[in-house]
């Protein structure tokens, strides 16, 4: 009964509305970021655009901005109308509306408040904050409502699965909306020190109601949200990885049981594993960063299922296609459609981005590239390129689908794809390269008096990969653009959903879709890497240190 | 549930290459003195003598032939001392600490990088045996003049 209602769902126009809003606001902030960062790539090569360009006053500033536009406003926004999407198409049910108009209401008026702080030049503390560096108080504010606006889409979605299993009792949770719980409660869970932190001190302490802060204490519960955040970021794309682009290569999914766990496992492993941020930090203990090495390595496996998965799902595809011999298959993947090509890219830099992280979190080995532009280096890999130009994968579609019009140009996409991830290659390699010859990261080094002979080249690198990322980025837009209002109406884009290979059925175990047992495991994991080190800082916490706004 | 022969290889074979980069990293950090700063020097106080070597500046002293203690201040942006001599073969204990901001404090071509607070004692040991220059750098964002926070250690030849 509800079975055949639900197949005539059609969205209404304030739904659809309400996704193209959140994805719209995000990718408008990513161009400003990227147009930064390009700022900062020339900046790197010896060419100061700052002066030329009066969109912020220093290459500090547009940092800030650069950070966090594109890592926090540009995913949290994509990721906001995703997974709402995705939630509401796998149980073929209506999102509240209501709700979600608020939510994106929280969340826009916090990013205003944020854009205010940052382009005002009050805020110029990047996007880790770091106290005791002092920003506006609307940064806090701004970003902490933010936040809450991912909490709302938890409680929506939530809500959203436990309606349908009362519904569809003895069944397991559709992929797509498992997918997206997973990684709304994931952050839920992990996004709790961070918000203590920003509303419960930095926030009072930016008004003048306390004095000052303790440092350690604060960047220890920076990083307790600060490195889950990083799957926040990721399980999305791993969404369209594992349970929509298979169907998108014409082939299935691999390992449903295996594709669950993976998800599954990311709720403990995500959280446990801070303190790989701050090994070279003085007073917190070298075993208890031992410990959380340990963790990071396990956080790892997850990933390596991952890379099996869903290269086994995209083989059935380019198999199915005809492809033969080993790889024979790869080259008979559709190419030409710019949302695989876009996501097949992405895992390309993402696999050795992840290569890269695991020499991040190799406890001591941190002491050679700690802070060096090897880190940046890594993370434009990972966040840069493996979340977002899957993110772009997912427009090329999506956006169709939503406004009933055709992609503006096929063509242009799928090169701008390309240009991504060759621009993405040559910045990434120049930065990891000067990173290991000692070249600080989050430092305007082409003006820094101690900038080395050997940084020169890296440093072109880093330069000439940004203009080539510059370029798709606009590519990219341009072309949203046209398909928002220039693009003819075409026929209607179907969502593509993933079967496995397998219906496992009823076989398929209960504990990979329950989220209690799972949540538990996270805060038993947590209680034991955090709690003598927290119990210590708190203890004690000296709340002194008072705020300072050199830029 | 059906879990498919080369899946399970493939996850095998990452955990045992996962153990093994572990067992190598555990190795190196507790057998071969490679080491990240730990609890104990949050308490480590310098060991400061008073008058000329008063804990709130900055300043060179030599315990022993080859043996050298740095207290090292930073502040928004400069390192005070900014300039060190030392003959080849000394080895060196950095006691480092802000008086206003985290900053960092990273020796090019060395293991020492640390991050620099204002309520608590950084401290790190390094033997210098090749002669020549070793700039050191502020690799922790501190405001606009962040990229001038600099300073260097000359190894002379013996």
């Amino acid at each position: 009964m509800s079975q055949v209602a639900a197949k005539q769902y059609e969205m209404p126009r304030s739904e659809r509305n309400l996704y193209l809003w959140f994805i719209g606001i995000g990718f408008a902030h990513l161009m400003v970021g990227l147009f930064l960062g390009f700022m900062q790539g020339m900046q790197h090569a010896g060419i100061d655009l700052y002066r030329v360009i009066p969109i912020v006053r220093h290459y500090y500033q547009g940092l800030t901005a650069h950070g966090v536009f594109n890592v926090l406003v540009f995913t949290t926004f994509f990721i906001a109308g995703f997974l709402l999407f995705a939630t509401g198409t796998s149980l073929k049910k209506p999102v509240p509306l209501r709700l979600g108009w608020v939510t994106f209401w929280v969340m826009t008026i916090g990013l205003a408040l944020t854009d205010y702080a940052i382009f005002s030049n009050t805020s110029s503390v990047l996007f880790t904050a770091y106290s005791p560096l002092q920003a506006h108080w609307t940064f806090y504010l701004g970003l902490a409502l933010i936040v809450v606006g991912t909490w709302l889409q938890l409680l929506i979605v939530g809500r959203m699965v436990l309606d349908w299993r009362k519904e569809n009792p003895g069944q397991r949770t559709p992929l797509l909306a498992f997918g997206a719980l997973t990684t709304l409660l994931m952050w839920g869970l992990a996004s709790i020190p961070l918000a203590i932190l920003f509303v419960g001190i930095l926030l009072p302490w930016s008004l003048n109601l306390i004095p000052g802060v303790d440092v350690l204490l604060n960047r220890t519960l920076f990083w307790m949200s600060g490195h889950p955040i990083v799957y926040f970021w990721l399980l999305p794309a791993y969404v369209s990885w594992y349970f929509m682009l298979p169907k998108q290569v014409g082939g299935k999914l691999f390992s449903e049981p295996l594709a669950r766990l993976a998800f599954l496992l990311f709720i403990p492993l995500s959280l446990p594993v801070g303190f790989h941020h701050q090994y070279v930090d003085p007073g917190v203990s070298e075993g208890y960063k031992y410990i959380h090495a340990i963790l990071t390595f396990a956080v790892f496996m997850p990933s390596v299922m991952t890379a099996f998965t869903v290269l086994a799902s995209l083989e059935t595809g380019g198999r199915a296609r005809g492809g033969k011999g080993l790889f024979g298959w790869v080259r008979a993947l559709p190419w030409g459609d710019p949302s695989v090509s876009a996501q097949l890219l992405a895992m390309v830099l993402f696999a050795l981005g992840g290569v890269s992280g695991l020499m991040n979190a190799s406890f001591n080995m941190n002491l050679v590239i700690h802070n060096t532009l090897f880190v940046p280096g890594h993370f434009h890999l990972t966040v840069g390129t493996g979340s977002a130009l899957t993110f772009m994968g997912v427009v090329y579609w999506l956006v169709p689908h939503l406004t009933g019009r055709r992609l503006f140009s096929r063509k242009m996409a799928v090169l701008q794809t390309w240009l991504w991830f060759i621009g993405m290659a040559i910045m990434s390699r120049g930065m990891s390269w000067a990173g290991m010859l000692g070249a600080p990261r989050r430092t305007a080094l082409g003006a820094a008096p101690y900038f080395m002979e050997e940084w020169v080249l890296p440093s072109w690198f880093t330069a000439i990969g940004g203009i080539i990322l510059t370029v798709s980025g606009f590519m990219f837009f341009f072309n949203m653009l046209g398909s928002l209002w220039l693009a003819p109406k075409g026929q209607k884009v179907e969502v593509p959903v993933a079967e496995p290979l397998i219906d496992e059925g009823a076989r398929m175990p209960l504990w990979l879709d329950r989220f209690t047992v799972w949540a538990g495991a996270a805060v038993l994991l947590v209680a034991i890497a955090y709690t003598p080190t927290l119990v210590r800082l708190i203890s004690d916490a000296s709340f002194t240190v008072p705020g300072l706004s050199p830029f | 549930m059906h879990i498919d022969k080369y899946e399970r290889n493939w996850i095998r074979l990452a955990g045992g290459m996962l153990v093994v980069f572990l067992l190598a990293l555990t190795v190196s950090a507790f057998f071969l003195g490679i080491q990240l700063p730990g609890i104990a020097d949050h308490a480590t106080p310098v060991a400061a003598a008073g008058g000329e070597f008063d804990v709130n500046r900055g300043w060179v002293r030599e315990l022993a032939p080859g043996r050298y203690e740095v207290n090292m201040r930073a502040r928004v942006w400069a390192f005070e001392p900014n300039e060190i001599r030392i003959p080849a073969g000394s080895t060196v204990t950095f006691y480092i600490h802000s008086d206003d901001i985290i900053h960092g404090f990273k020796i090019q071509d060395t293991t020492v990088s640390l991050m620099v607070f204002p309520d608590v004692t950084a401290m790190a040991t390094y033997t210098f045996e090749k002669p020549g220059e070793y700039p050191f750098v502020c690799h922790e964002y501190c405001g606009a003049g962040h990229h001038f926070m600099s300073g260097r250690i000359i190894v002379e030849a013996l």
